[in-house]
């Protein structure tokens, strides 16, 4: 089957020569839910921004179901990869949420009713649609964070990336966006060193350091590999314990059904 | 656009001028400061009618007067500059009040404080009465090139942002001893706006990353019908 997300030998070096990647594979498969963990630095946010074609490779490619990011794709390219970016106020620029969802299906050529539909139906799966005539800077942080979510989801994207989302959120504001994210049945790719967030959401994680991927294991595995951890500069939060956390997460699960 | 706050300048109310398309009301206001541009300078009873037309327009609007007129601090620089002219102006010399003054630039003082005041006030009773995203549509329709348009939007959404931003940081050099009433710390102060510009710049980068990730190929879609 073609992985949703295909990265083989990737490499990047910045215009200044500083060199951010150095050869990353990376396959994510339709349906799961995987967590790109790495210190700052590591080079999260330049692999990102190469998924869409923000970012042109220096070596390797990176291919979406398929299809390569190449110029002539850009269009398509960036339909099938939703980024939701780091700080909203980023994301979020028109005069009020409804245009904000709105803005990326129109760049598709959705018009009218259609283009209604596909923002009302992005909007109520974040739990906003009661804000769509608001301005979106006069929402709190979570909300911002989620109608940001939904901007990318109006694209009906194939894989959605996350960059650090849960950065800021108080604790309501954080599990609310979890339950949204578990909600949604499309494929995610979540960037953070949030290592619970990523035992939460995500059934494997894949470790990017110093611009190559030094592990990708089940996410509970991984937590447990003190050692592994520690030469990654990654640190669980203090009095986390992943085994106690999985095994939570595991009657979650079976207790859901 | 239904519910939301307005902007700072703006007055929430639903009278007939709060209702009056904003292409109308920005040709209006257009129209009504180049009469007073083109008033001449002594014509006296010509001012009086000009601002009992626009204090007809604010009664409608129903804007309280002290509303506006607490805004109408941003025209100190000009009431500065005014003050200042009939000391500097040449020709004939006249004396008020025991001081020696121009004769022109009194009657110039005069004519631009007037002038200016009508200009803010009428400006004010705009922006107390239309919100700004159907300024920006009024300014569409009475076709202003839409890129221009695009920038006075993307304008008005990050006023707040950045002046957040710089309020944050001013806050963050007080608590180090920063005294902004101070001349020997505005040097700082001079540095911080510098800092701000940049981070400005720099968002403006993200923003257009973010806007190209989600389609943007320079043209903004008309989303509402």
């Amino acid at each position: 089957m073609t992985p949703v997300l295909d990265v083989r030998g990737l490499a990047y070096a910045y215009p200044d020569g500083h060199q951010a990647l150095f050869g990353v594979d990376l396959h994510v498969h339709r349906g799961e839910r995987v967590a790109l963990l790495g210190p700052n630095g590591a080079g999260k946010t330049t692999l990102v921004l190469h998924l869409n074609g923000i970012l042109t490779a220096g070596a390797g490619t990176v291919a979406v179901s398929g299809l390569p990011v190449e110029k002539r794709h850009l269009a398509e390219i960036r339909r099938r990869v939703g980024i939701v970016f780091q700080d909203p106020d980023d994301q979020l620029f028109m005069g009020t949420v409804r245009q904000d969802v709105a803005f990326g299906p129109a760049n598709l050529g959705l018009r009218g009713p259609a283009l209604e539909a596909r923002v009302m139906s992005a909007l109520e799966q974040v739990g906003m649609a009661a804000y769509a005539d608001r301005p979106p800077h006069h929402l709190s942080f979570g909300q911002r964070r989620r109608v940001a979510v939904a901007t990318v989801l109006a694209m009906e994207p194939e894989i959605l990336v996350l960059d650090e989302p849960s950065s800021n959120l108080d604790p309501a504001s954080r599990r609310e966006l979890a339950e949204i994210l578990t909600s949604l049945e499309v494929t995610v790719l979540m960037v953070t060193h949030d290592l619970p967030y990523a035992l939460e959401l995500c059934e494997r994680s894949v470790v990017l350091h110093d611009g190559v991927v030094a592990a990708d294991a089940p996410t509970s595995e991984l937590l447990v590999d003190a050692d592994l951890l520690a030469r990654h500069r990654l640190e669980l939060p203090f009095g986390f314990d992943p085994v106690v956390a999985a095994d939570q997460l595991a009657a979650r699960r079976t207790a859901a059904g | 656009m239904g519910a939301g706050h307005g902007h700072r300048l703006h007055y929430h109310g639903h009278s007939p001028m709060h209702r009056a398309p904003a292409h109308l009301k920005l040709l209006a206001l257009l129209g009504f400061v180049l009469v007073v541009v083109a008033t001449p300078r002594q014509a006296y009873p010509a001012y009086a009618v000009e601002l009992l037309v626009l204090l007809g327009v604010i009664a409608v609007a129903r804007v309280p007067v002290g509303y506006l007129a607490k805004r109408m601090v941003v025209e100190v620089p000009f009431v500065v500059f005014a003050l200042l002219m009939p000391f500097v102006a040449h020709g004939p010399r006249t004396e008020i009040l025991g001081v020696t003054v121009a004769e022109q630039g009194v009657v110039a003082g005069v004519a631009l404080l007037l002038k200016g005041s009508l200009g803010v006030l009428a400006s004010l009773t705009l922006a107390a009465t239309t919100e700004a995203s159907d300024l920006l549509r009024g300014l569409e329709r009475l076709r202003l090139p839409q890129l221009l348009v695009q920038i006075i939007g993307f304008m008005i959404r990050y006023l707040d942002v950045v002046t957040a931003e710089l309020g944050r940081m001013t806050v963050a050099m007080r608590s180090r001893g920063f005294e902004p009433r101070s001349p020997r710390h505005w040097p700082h102060l001079a540095r911080a706006l510098g800092a701000l510009f940049v981070r400005s710049y720099e968002r403006g980068e993200r923003v257009h990353l973010a806007m190209l990730s989600r389609g943007y190929d320079g043209t903004v879609r008309r989303q509402t019908p």
